[in-house]
This record gives C-alpha cells, sequence and structure tokens, in this order.
C-alpha cells in the first residue's frame, strides 16, 4: 500500500507542477513583471534617494523582502485557486472516491504550492540580481525560511479553497489580509524606525518575522530574534496542517 | 460466498434535518448486474455517495468484498469504480491525462495506467479523441469517458448512477452492451436508472428504494411475476365502430382498427384470440403496452409510505 499512495502523492504534485507550468502566463510571468517594477521604481529610482537602511543600500535592504513577497503570494494563490478549481469543477470527487488518504491530499497539494512559490523565488532572486548583490550568509537558515514559509501559506491557501464558496472568497483574504500584512511586514523599512506604538503592533504581525529571518539569512541583518521567528513559524505549520486534515477529514466543503 | 457489497441499516440525515435514508440493508452478491431503481429524491444517489466517500453517512456500516469501510477504506475503495450522475472532470485536461490521473490516485505506474487507458479509450471508441481537452466532448462522449475513468484501475465492483441519462439511443445500446460484456467477464454491477427498460434488460437482481427505504427487492423476473396486471394493445383486421363484448375482460377500443385489453393473473390472451375470432376479427399485430417493470415500479412507489413505515 505503500507504493500505491507514493504514486497517488506524486501524481497530485506532478499535476499541480503541470497545472502552473501550463498556465505560466497567469502564474510565473505576472510576479516577474511586478517584481521587476517595484525593483525599478522603489529600488533604484527611489531607492537611490533613500540612502542606507540598517546599515545596506536600501534596494540590498528590499530585495529579500520582494522575493520572500512573492513566495508568499505565489505559494498561497497556486493552492487557494487550485483546490477551490476542483471543488468547483467537482474533480475533487476523482480524489475522495479514490484511495488516496486525506493526509496525502493535503501534502500534495501543499507541496504543489510550495514548489510554485519556490520557483518564483528563485526567478525573483535571479531578477534581484541584475540590480543588487546579495550574498547569502546563513544558507541553513535561508533555505529553512524559504521551505516553511512556502508550506505555511500553502497550508493558508488551502484553508482558503476549503472554505470559499465563490471565485469571489478567494481573493478577499489575498486582497485585504495578505497584502496589507506583507506591505506592513517590514519589506520596504525596518520596524526600528517606527514609533514605539507602531513596532509593537508589527511585533503581531507573523510576515514581519518570515521577511526578517530572511533577509537574516542572507544579509546578516534583521529585527527580530531569528528563534523566536522559527518557533513562531513552524507552530503556525503543525497548527495550519492539523486544522487543514481535520476539516478535509470532517468532509467540510468537500462531502455532503 | 464473497458479497461484493453489503450494506446494514444505513442512516443519512442532512444538515437540514432531511432524512435521506431510513436505515437501509443491501447485499449484493460478486458478480451481479443489480439496479437500484427509485423516484428522484428516494435516496439512490445518497447510497451511492455514501459508497463511494462522496456522502458522509450518519450511521450504519459499508462492507465492500468484506472491507469495512470504516477500517479499511483504502481497500474499499480500490474495490470501486464509480460513474457518477454528473460531470466532475477537471474540464481544462485532455482525455488521456484524465484517465492516467485518475490511476495515479489509485496508485497504478504510468506505463501500466497508459495502457489501461489505451485499451479503454479504445473500447468506448474515445481514443481519436485522446488529445481533445474534456470541455471539447459532446455530452455522449463524455459520458463514456466517465465509464473509462472508472474502469482504468479495474475495480471488481462498477457502479454507475444514472449512466445513461441523456444519450441517444445508438450510444445506450453500445453502453449497455458494454456493460453486458463487463458483467460476463466477472465484475459486478450496480446500476442506479430512471430507464426501467435499462433495468429490465440488464439487471438480474432489484432493489426499488423509495422515501429512503428499500421497499422491493430480489431477482427481476420474481418481481415481475408479482404483477397482475398486463396491458396488451392489438391491431385489428376489422374497421370497429363499436367495442366487441367479451365476457369477463377489460376491453377498450382505442381507434377503429386498434383494441387495447387487460390480461389479470390467471386470464390467458387466448381467451381473448377465440372471443374476437368468434366475432369475425383477427388480431393482426400484438403488443405489450408498457415495459412491466415500470408498471411494478409505480404500483410499488405510487404506495402510500405508512405502508413501509
Amino acid at each position: 500500500m505503500f507504493k500505491v499512495k507514493l504514486i497517488a502523492f506524486q501524481t497530485i504534485v506532478m499535476n499541480e507542477i503541470h497545472r502552473f507550468s501550463r498556465l505560466w502566463m497567469q502564474t510565473l510571468l505576472p510576479p516577474m513583471i511586478t517584481m521587476t517594477l517595484y525593483f525599478v521604481i522603489f529600488g533604484s529610482l527611489i531607492g537611490s534617494r533613500v540612502g542606507k537602511m540598517e546599515g545596506v543600500p536600501f534596494m540590498q535592504f528590499m530585495a529579500p523582502g520582494l522575493i520572500m513577497m512573492s513566495i508568499i503570494t505565489n505559494s498561497y494563490a497556486n493552492v487557494v485557486s487550485s483546490f477551490y478549481g476542483i471543488r468547483f469543477q467537482r474533480s475533487v470527487e476523482e480524489l475522495l472516491v479514490s484511495p488516496t488518504p486525506n493526509s496525502l491530499i493535503l501534502l500534495g497539494y501543499t507541496i504543489g504550492g510550495v514548489i510554485r512559490g519556490i520557483i518564483t523565488g528563485i526567478i525573483i532572486t535571479i531578477i534581484a540580481l541584475f540590480f543588487t548583490n546579495l550574498h547569502v550568509q546563513h544558507i541553513f537558515i535561508t533555505m529553512t525560511i524559504v521551505i516553511l514559509t512556502a508550506l505555511l501559506f500553502s497550508l493558508a491557501g488551502f484553508l482558503n479553497a476549503v472554505y470559499s464558496k465563490s471565485f469571489d472568497d478567494i481573493t478577499i483574504i489575498p486582497t485585504f489580509v495578505l497584502t496589507p500584512l506583507t506591505y506592513l511586514g517590514g519589506v520596504f523599512y525596518s520596524i526600528h524606525q517606527l514609533p514605539d506604538a507602531w513596532r509593537d503592533v508589527s511585533l503581531a504581525n507573523p510576515v514581519l518575522y518570515i521577511v526578517n529571518t530572511f533577509r537574516y539569512g542572507i544579509l546578516g541583518i534583521t529585527d527580530v530574534h531569528i528563534a523566536v521567528a522559527f518557533v513562531i513559524i513552524f507552530l503556525c505549520v503543525i497548527g495550519l496542517y492539523a486544522l487543514n486534515l481535520r476539516l478535509l477529514n470532517k468532509g467540510v466543503g468537500i462531502r455532503t | 460466498m464473497t458479497n461484493a457489497l453489503e450494506i446494514k441499516n444505513l442512516q443519512k440525515t442532512y444538515a437540514n434535518n432531511f432524512v435521506a435514508l431510513h436505515g437501509i440493508d443491501l447485499t449484493i452478491k460478486k458478480g451481479e448486474f443489480f439496479g437500484l431503481l427509485g423516484p428522484n429524491g428516494a435516496g439512490k444517489s445518497t447510497t451511492i455517495g455514501i459508497i463511494t466517500s462522496i456522502v458522509n453517512k450518519t450511521a450504519g456500516k459499508v462492507f465492500v468484498f468484506d472491507h469495512d469501510f470504516d477500517k479499511a477504506p483504502d481497500y474499499a475503495k480500490a474495490c470501486i469504480g464509480i460513474v457518477p450522475q454528473e460531470y466532475n472532470f477537471s474540464i481544462f485536461e485532455t482525455v488521456i491525462r484524465t484517465l492516467v490521473k485518475q490511476a495515479g490516485y489509485y496508485g497504478i505506474p504510468r506505463k501500466l495506467a497508459l495502457e489501461r487507458s489505451e485499451k479503454y479509450l479504445k473500447k468506448l471508441g474515445l481514443w481519436e479523441k485522446r488529445e481533445d481537452r474534456v470541455r471539447f466532448l459532446s455530452g455522449g462522449q463524455k459520458r463514456r469517458l466517465m465509464i473509462a475513468r472508472a474502469l482504468v484501475h479495474e475495480p471488481p465492483l462498477l457502479i454507475l448512477d444514472e449512466p445513461t441519462a441523456g444519450v441517444d439511443i445508438e450510444l445506450r445500446r453500445m453502453m449497455w452492451n458494454f456493460l453486458k460484456e463487463m458483467n460476463a467477464k466477472g465484475t459486478t454491477i450496480i446500476l442506479t436508472t430512471h430507464y426501467l427498460e435499462e433495468a429490465e434488460y440488464l439487471c438480474n437482481e432489484i432493489a426499488i428504494i423509495n422515501h429512503g427505504r428499500i421497499i422491493e427487492q430480489g431477482l427481476t423476473q420474481d418481481l415481475l411475476r408479482k404483477l397482475n396486471i398486463q396491458t396488451f394493445v392489438l391491431d385489428i383486421n376489422k374497421n370497429l365502430s363499436q367495442l366487441p363484448e367479451i365476457k369477463d375482460m377489460n376491453l377498450r377500443l382505442i381507434n377503429n382498427k386498434t383494441l387495447e385489453v387487460d390480461i389479470e393473473q390467471g386470464q390467458s390472451i387466448n381467451d381473448v384470440f377465440s372471443a374476437l375470432s368468434a366475432q369475425a376479427i383477427d388480431v393482426v399485430s400484438l403488443r405489450n403496452k408498457s415495459n412491466r417493470l415500470e408498471e411494478l415500479f409505480l404500483k410499488l412507489t405510487q404506495a402510500p409510505e405508512s405502508k413501509h413505515v
């Protein structure tokens, strides 16, 4: 049965890769264009007037945040659109009738989102290198935070897909929650520049820990404690996985 | 002998408190061609939904080839192929990818999945369409694709939920022949259908479900024998202006060359022939007016619900 389940898992993952590769004009190209514009406008044009941020050129400071922003939005978008899509078309029944366990359905879609997030992150990193120098300071921390972040937001995307009742619902969270959290998560500034009250508020934003941990991995600078960041992100991943699995086992959104 | 399917006290109450199944029991032997009949909303699709994990049951047990669905769902599911009532494809996939992907969910290696896909697409006349996207298929082609998809892991139990709804007569006949062939090769088949002619032609055992209860179950021929009355249409060789008198027979004049007669249990159609012949009326042709199973079905399902409580 292990081999059977392994093939089922591979099928889900390969299907997800096939889906976002086939739709590259909608999945991979937009972040390339958006992030290039960020680098040109905020990095080259405005950034040159900003000067240094936390001791590094603004473009270099901003680059890890933009890479992480693309990983967050793409891993989330992949799972929410794909899983809601199969719910909407009822092709989720193809999976439900099969012996594929719910844990593997969840893992398969999550890994699909992780792969798209990481591929997008690599593409944005390559674009960033045209504008600035990035020398990874802590490779293990960098890799770990990338994988954990992609996992976290893929799982969050899955949760959104389970509860969505229309295509509008899959854009509400990214627009009204994810984007503000990302913009306020220290992508473009250090929280040390904020007044005390706003700094305390910012510490409640999980994206801040993600962006700073990744920035620490690449540039060696951070506004938060790395260990605390890892613990928070890791617990969120475990919590979201358990919650999603529970929902799948109960059949929320997929069974009557 | 192993049962292909065993259902014990299956109950389903939906979130809106609608009781779809009141605790049904059903046993289907291996190798049978079984028909599950019932009017709309009777509980057929709910029953099939529970067997195939699309619907959560409220209570009861389901065994598939002795695998307890609660304890060994993986083994139970691996034994079932389902052709649902409504299309549930990813419409953006190609025909061949739809099958290979489904085979993958059942743990079939890609090489074998491709071989099986070719086999069933050819059998169902879809091989030429293998690279087409599913959304571009006609209704009949989509129906056949759903059958191919259900068979790609070669399950011993095939469940079809109204597979011929909306398909033309030629395709329906083709599907009937295909299903008969599958059954002859050993696949147990469960069929729900609104076409009672289909059930009479294909199924050797039938259960009738109504208001969430099994109200009749048995061999098709045994159930048909329970009918008291059959109606025959007689084309005659003489222009009649009024109904001929035949003692103890319920006879109706449809038009001046057509009669209709009800034959009750214990009566013989030969009595009608003799009586007509005595009045110099010859019967040119004879046909059974309605599907006998349809009559039984209506008789059972139109009975007051309280009778079956």
